[in-house]
């Protein structure tokens, strides 16, 4: 099984460097794969340099996927991070 | 003595960028290079000795950047440290190092090969994309990049310069910006980046003077040569004449001054005893305002006089032209934000197109004269979102009157992003779109009205005169045009209320904000937003932290159940007298 997920970015300043990192270190948590995807581009999600390539401002859409024995705990914490703003509301 | 324009502007020893950190430095310029790279990509059959050596250039590596990073966090607050520390979890992204390792094995070249190669791969995304941000971001990567090869190829670290000097560069990282600045370097001067440059947020915020994105200045600029840089304008002066040198001390020793003397106000909120925050922006009319603007610490430009700049050129300036001036604009007051109201020809204004009006005051100016001129009004539309691109600017509608002038404004700013979108032109796609209420009709719809846009000005001296109906340059009437008037008040009450049921900011841009004397009663009425001369600013400030909001509120309350101008002047007078408040003004 894998999860599917489909967030929206809603912080002033988009998918900055402050987030990426901080996504990045929640993933690397979890033993599950974790993909980002955006305009049908994947990235993984363990990866900074990786996110940091995702331009996504306030109001895109990105796909997360999540894989493995640990994939829903991985996808609770990170998509309730999406949806928090990146602690930045 | 020559003029300002002599001296400076018209100059040919001037070099044009962008104004990244404001202050001017007088100095020896220091000119860094980086060193070319030089990759090898000759095979190698020592794999396990090639992935030795890679994993020693990242441990090496760490080590230079946990450095940095050290001191980011010494003299940057932990957000803008944060850069750094993206830049240390690239070193040990387990992707990425797993892609390098294996392909070093499978393809048996030189490391710093395959590092190169790989890296740019994710930077070419990062350059592909539309968002400006993202050039930076992969120049940052750069940096890692190039950190990793040169301690592959064992070189050593320049991480120390001489004391004292400007810093001219190509382009600099966050790295070499922090570092230089131990150096005490004065100034930064770059031929690349912009203002969203992390090496330009760093300059701002450890106050170095910087002017960034010159395209040539490391060609003009000679080792030793000593320069101005002009960080409130971006300009760099080389060779100086005895003249500018002279000119250019004497502002910074007054701009040193300015500084002193209200020092200890420039940098505290305006806050009233008991914590509520004001917001104190600036009303400029020429561009040249802007260091004032910068000095006084105003939170941003509230009110953007653009039908200035008609007068100032003598015709209508075309897309390109106007771009320049609201980027320039905008880049200058940055990260600030600057409310650009939209050309308000007419009434008392410019007579620059040919109508013969009997009663221009109630004639066609403001969004009236931009509605019937279309064409002009979205040149400066799309002007207006092109320079919008760092998302600082917002656009304000002037002397609307009913709710059908919004709808179109709306409407034609919609074809405009939609032309601007077409053309792969890049601005804010969610810039606020704001109205003055300056017409009695607005102010009393004004309910409507904010349901419709981002955010409400109130615009003073135009609404005072209206709700009076009377022409204050006219000595026989003009004490009738009453600040203090019940109407006036109440009306404010109204509008102010309407905004907050909307839920969308409210302020006042006219002279009222201005006359110290009605700031109290301004924020007893609840608004928390302010916008005024420069040079009124601190004023301003020092009597806001003067009062509670408390006994402001309750100020208010009493006056709004006036019944004359009189009766409310001395409710005011009187809450200046028993809360201490001294009324000192105009010492700049």
């Amino acid at each position: 099984m894998m999860i599917e997920k489909t967030v929206k970015i809603i912080n002033k300043a988009g998918l900055h460097t402050r987030p990426a990192a901080t996504i990045v270190k929640l993933a690397a948590k979890y033993k599950s794969e974790f993909f980002i995807y955006r305009d049908g581009m994947g990235i993984n999600g363990k990866s900074i340099i990786g996110v940091m390539t995702l331009a996504a401002e306030i109001g895109s859409e990105l796909k997360l996927t999540f894989d493995g024995s640990d994939e829903q705990q991985a996808c609770d914490e990170i998509v309730a991070y999406f949806e928090r703003g990146f602690d930045e509301l | 003595m020559k003029s300002f324009k002599d001296l400076y502007k018209n100059s040919d020893n001037k070099i044009t960028g962008i104004a990244a950190a404001p202050g001017i430095v007088i100095g020896k310029a220091y000119l860094f290079s980086k060193e070319k790279l030089d990759i090898n990509k000759s095979p190698i059959t020592d794999i396990d000795e090639a992935i030795k050596n890679f994993r020693e250039a990242l441990k090496q590596s760490k080590k230079e950047l946990n450095k940095i990073f050290g001191i980011a966090r010494e003299k940057m607050d932990e957000v803008r440290a944060a850069i750094f520390e993206a830049q240390l979890m690239i070193l040990d992204d387990p992707i990425l190092l797993q892609n390098i390792e294996k392909r070093i094995s499978d393809e048996r070249v030189q490391p710093e090969f395959i590092v190169s190669n790989e890296i740019s791969r994710y930077q070419e995304l990062m350059i592909i994309s539309h968002e400006s941000y993202m050039k930076e971001r992969a120049e940052d990567i750069e940096d890692i990049k190039r950190r990793i090869i040169r301690n592959l190829q064992k070189k050593r670290w320049q991480s120390k310069i001489e004391k004292d000097l400007i810093v001219v560069s190509e382009s600099l990282t966050p790295a070499d910006t922090l570092l230089f600045s131990r150096q005490e370097t004065r100034g930064f001067v770059t031929d690349h980046g912009g203002l969203t440059s992390h090496a330009a947020i760093i300059s701002r915020s450890l106050n170095i003077p910087a002017v960034v994105g010159t395209h040539d200045a490391t060609q003009l600029i000679k080792e030793g040569d000593t320069i101005i840089v002009d960080g409130f304008n971006g300009y760099i002066i080389t060779d100086p004449t005895e003249e500018q040198l002279v000119f250019f001390k004497e502002k910074q020793n007054k701009l040193l001054e300015l500084q002193k003397g209200l020092e200890e106000l420039k940098d505290r909120p305006a806050i009233t005893k008991d914590g509520r925050e004001i917001n104190l922006e600036a009303n400029v009319d020429v561009t040249g305002e802007i260091d004032m603007v910068i000095t006084s610490g105003a939170k941003g430009i509230g009110l953007y006089r653009s039908e200035q700049i008609l007068n100032e050129l003598g015709a209508f300036p075309d897309e390109e032209e106007q771009t320049m001036i609201y980027s320039k604009l905008a880049s200058r007051i940055y990260p600030r934000s600057c409310t650009i109201r939209v050309f308000d020809i007419g009434g008392d204004k410019f007579r620059l197109v040919k109508y013969k009006e009997p009663n221009p005051f109630l004639g066609l100016r403001g969004i009236r004269f931009l509605l019937e001129n279309v064409s002009l009004f979205k040149t400066q539309i799309k002007a207006v979102l092109r320079a919008s691109e760092n998302k600082n600017i917002k656009m304000m509608i002037p002397m609307v009157s009913t709710l059908d002038e919004v709808w179109k404004s709306l409407k034609i700013i919609q074809e405009c992003k939609a032309e601007l979108k077409k053309d792969k032109i890049k601005f804010d796609n969610q810039i606020k779109i704001g109205i003055m209420i300056e017409v009695p009709s607005a102010a009393v719809m004004s309910k409507e009205f904010a349901g419709e846009i981002d955010f409400i000005s109130i615009g003073t001296n135009d609404l005072i005169q209206y709700l009076m109906a009377v022409d204050r340059g006219n000595d026989l009437v003009s004490d009738l045009y009453q600040e203090f008037s019940p109407v006036v008040i109440r009306t404010i009450d109204h509008i102010v209320k309407s905004a907050k049921q909307s839920k969308i900011p409210i302020s006042v841009c006219g002279e009222m904000a201005a006359d110290t004397l009605a700031i109290p009663l301004l924020v007893g009425l609840g608004l928390d937003s302010l916008s005024m001369s420069p040079t009124t600013i601190l004023y301003a400030k020092r009597i806001i932290r003067n009062f509670e909001y408390k006994k402001a509120k309750i100020l208010a309350e009493d006056c709004l159940l006036c019944k004359t101008e009189i009766e409310i002047q001395k409710k005011v007078k009187k809450f200046f007298d028993d809360n201490n408040i001294t009324r000192t003004r105009n010492i700049i």
